[in-house]
């Protein structure tokens, strides 16, 4: 199967290694993997504070960079949320149609196409606190909602990470509480967003886990910078690089 | 017309207090808790949710045929109804019935209706002396404050709050923080009003339009003294609030006091439908914006709202800002998407003081997709060209940066470059106000895209999009 790859915009600059992992992972796994060299973003940013005029163009854009592949995967929760369930800025096509139908979490990718349960090359002997997005649980139904208390309890990304030999997972306080990041929340509401990165990074100290990984690097820009604000030096990753074998 | 409620800056002065920030998230939180709990002794209670949210639907949907049948049976049971187009006749029919009755003096139990229409200033411009008989909104009122929750207005004060305020009022001593002791000084200042009081006052949970009954829940009991005890009740209450029938009221009994507080049901759940021998019962329907937002296509299910609480308990962002940084009758993911319909410029702001993240959805008893909704707002605030210039400015460069390969990767190819760009368009504001409370992302030695180049030469020959 021939899969195009989709790095979002703040992880092509700020976390290449996040791309990295996910190619070489992907490619580990035997998928044709190709990197369409024009693309841009979603144009989540801009719908997602209302502006969709200006989310237009760049929708578009990803429409026809994208729209002709039968798989699209990017290793981001809210980018998948928003093609999937929120792509309505730009003119409709077939090319727009094909993208939301075929675009993919990694995660739900991994354990939900290819049917991946087990990661031997990745050893991780170390505590994990697991980060799951807002958009990947309660947008993409990655894990159960706390809110729903009848419903069947799981986790797609737990799933994966249960997978890599030697790894444990520390349970905290309010597992599925918004970190704070909200795309623009995160200057609009500045004083509120970092307040919610503190509490998060303090629910999941009081369980001492090694190092915090998540599917989604927006929250973890977030909740590092709280971290590296307060001189905490836990270690950051993407549930990508911990798959393909991350050495911690 | 008001300018916008700056809720991002009200929220960061309540931050600043920790105390009472703490302690706000904190029992919001335990609320929240105590809500799950009850919900999972309700093995139907998904099936509740769903049911509650049909019969509103329904209810909305033939809204004029239920408030007609429900003004027939309530004249039928002797009350005397009233139609309010909109706060001021509401607040004018309120003071003629006093007027009549020659009352200058009123009690009244919790309304947030009241609240909307501004009703306690109205009247004691005109001289009338109004008490609330609510604990919480009690004290709100002699701290001259809004309600900061719309189930328990003062939440957002610690009982040595309420100790110093009564101290100061009532003269009580202000280093007694004993909740019982605070609730016996107000009930020894309060309990004369409402025994000599020649009207009373409450707002309703529900009208149900099968019996013409009016439907208050309290754990206080305040309500049922104030309609009880003086020879006039008047009852306010928006023309959302119908229901069909007394059947229906049970789905929504059984969800409104799980989702407010976790219990099972409030101390208090009255049905009154008619007055009581040589007193008078009168009920004011009050539309104010009502039937305007019925009208809106994306935003008319906030109508379905049943004033629990759950979306705001839930919260992160109403749980760390505390209700007055709304600046509004409504506060929370709730009042988010109900204020604008009342005044777009001063509410336009408040659909951005939201994470997006859906917990609020998820806990609405009535299931309105609150998030979306907020989503939706946000669209509208732009249409109406509420969105500040520049941050439209900024959206503007954006799109036409990433709608072009080239500039983008002209604009990312430098980290320098990247550093100054990419979070001006990834979240329009500048490092500094990213850097307030955090660190500043560090960016790789190159990009994504340039590794791909140098590591999968062969690719690049084959891929082209």
């Amino acid at each position: 199967m021939q899969v195009a790859l989709m790095i979002p915009c703040y992880i092509d600059t700020f976390y290449p290694r996040v791309g990295i992992a996910t190619l070489e992972l992907l490619e580990r796994l035997g998928v044709d993997v190709v990197y369409p060299r024009d693309q841009t973003c979603c144009g989540q940013p801009m719908a997602n504070s209302g502006c969709y005029e200006e989310a237009r163009a760049t929708e578009e854009h990803c429409a026809r960079v994208f729209g002709s592949f039968d798989c699209v995967v990017t290793p981001s929760g809210s980018c998948t949320h928003h093609i999937r369930n929120k792509f309505t800025a730009g003119a409709d096509s077939p090319e727009k149609q094909n993208l939301i139908r075929n675009t993919y979490d990694l995660v739900e990718f991994l354990h939900d196409v290819l049917k991946i349960r087990e990661f031997p090359w990745a050893k991780f002997a170390h505590k994990v606190a697991l980060h799951t997005s807002c958009s990947a649980i309660r947008g993409l139904n990655m894990a159960s909602m706390s809110e729903r208390v009848h419903d069947e309890v799981f986790s797609k990304p737990k799933a994966l990470l249960s997978g890599v030999p030697g790894i444990e997972f520390v349970e905290f306080d309010r597992v599925d509480e918004c970190c704070g990041f909200g795309g623009t929340f995160a200057v609009t509401e500045e004083a509120v967003s970092a307040k919610m990165g503190y509490d998060k990074l303090a629910f999941m100290q009081k369980t001492s886990p090694d190092c915090v990984v998540s599917s989604d690097m927006s929250c973890l820009m977030h909740l590092q910078g709280c971290a590296r604000r307060q001189k905490q030096e836990i270690p950051f990753y993407h549930l990508a690089e911990v798959l393909n074998g991350v050495a911690a | 017309m008001s300018a916008p409620v700056d809720q991002a800056k009200n929220a960061e002065k309540f931050l600043a207090d920790t105390v009472h920030e703490q302690r706000l998230d904190k029992l919001l939180w335990a609320m929240r808790m105590r809500r799950d709990a009850a919900a999972r002794q309700v093995p139907e209670w998904e099936d509740l949710r769903t049911l509650a949210s049909e019969i509103k639907e329904h209810t909305l949907s033939n809204l004029s045929d239920y408030l007609i049948q429900f003004e027939a049976k309530a004249t039928a049971n002797g009350v005397i109804v009233h139609w309010a187009r909109d706060a001021h006749e509401h607040n004018q029919t309120v003071y003629d019935l006093l007027s009549e009755q020659r009352a200058e003096t009123l009690v009244k139990s919790k309304s947030m209706l009241t609240e909307e229409c501004e009703l306690r200033p109205f009247l004691e411009r005109r001289g009338v002396r109004v008490t609330e008989t609510d604990l919480g909104e009690r004290i709100q009122q002699l701290d001259d404050q809004p309600p900061g929750h719309i189930v328990g207005p003062a939440i957002h004060k610690t009982t040595h709050d309420v100790a110093v305020l009564f101290s100061e009022k009532y003269g009580s001593d202000p280093n007694n923080d004993d909740p019982a002791y605070l609730a016996g000084v107000m009930r020894e200042n309060t309990r004369p009003d409402l025994l000599n009081a020649p009207a009373g006052m409450t707002g309703a949970n529900f009208v149900v339009a099968e019996t013409g009954a009016i439907v208050v829940a309290t754990n206080e009991g305040n309500a049922d003294l104030s309609a009880h005890t003086p020879p006039l009740h008047i009852c306010s209450v928006g023309i959302e609030k119908i229901i069909p029938t007394t059947e229906s009221l049970a789905v929504f009994i059984r969800l409104l006091a799980r989702s407010a507080t976790g219990e099972a049901i409030t101390q208090y759940t009255s049905m009154f439908r008619g007055p009581r021998k040589g007193a008078a019962m009168h009920v004011i329907l009050v539309d104010n914006g009502r039937s305007e937002r019925l009208g809106m296509k994306r935003f008319w299910h906030s109508l379905k709202c049943i004033r629990c609480a759950a979306c705001m308990n839930t919260c992160p962002v109403y749980r760390r800002s505390g209700g007055l940084s709304y600046g509004s009758t409504y506060m929370g993911p709730i009042g988010i998407i109900m204020m604008p319909t009342f005044e777009i410029r001063k509410y336009s702001e408040l659909p951005f003081a939201s994470t997006l993240n859906g917990s609020c959805t998820n806990v609405c008893p009535v299931k309105i997709d609150i998030h979306e909704q907020i989503y939706g707002w946000r669209e509208v605030m732009e249409e109406n060209g509420q969105t500040p210039i520049v941050k439209k400015e900024a959206m503007r460069v954006a799109d036409e940066m990433l709608s072009h390969p080239a500039l983008y990767q002209m604009a990312t190819a430098a980290v320098s470059t990247a550093l100054e760009v990419l979070p001006h368009f990834a979240i329009y504001n500048r490092l500094n106000v990213w850097g307030k409370h955090r660190d500043v992302p560090q960016a790789g030695a190159e990009t994504f895209h340039a590794w791909y180049k140098a590591h999968r030469p062969k690719a690049n020959e084959e891929v082209k999009s």
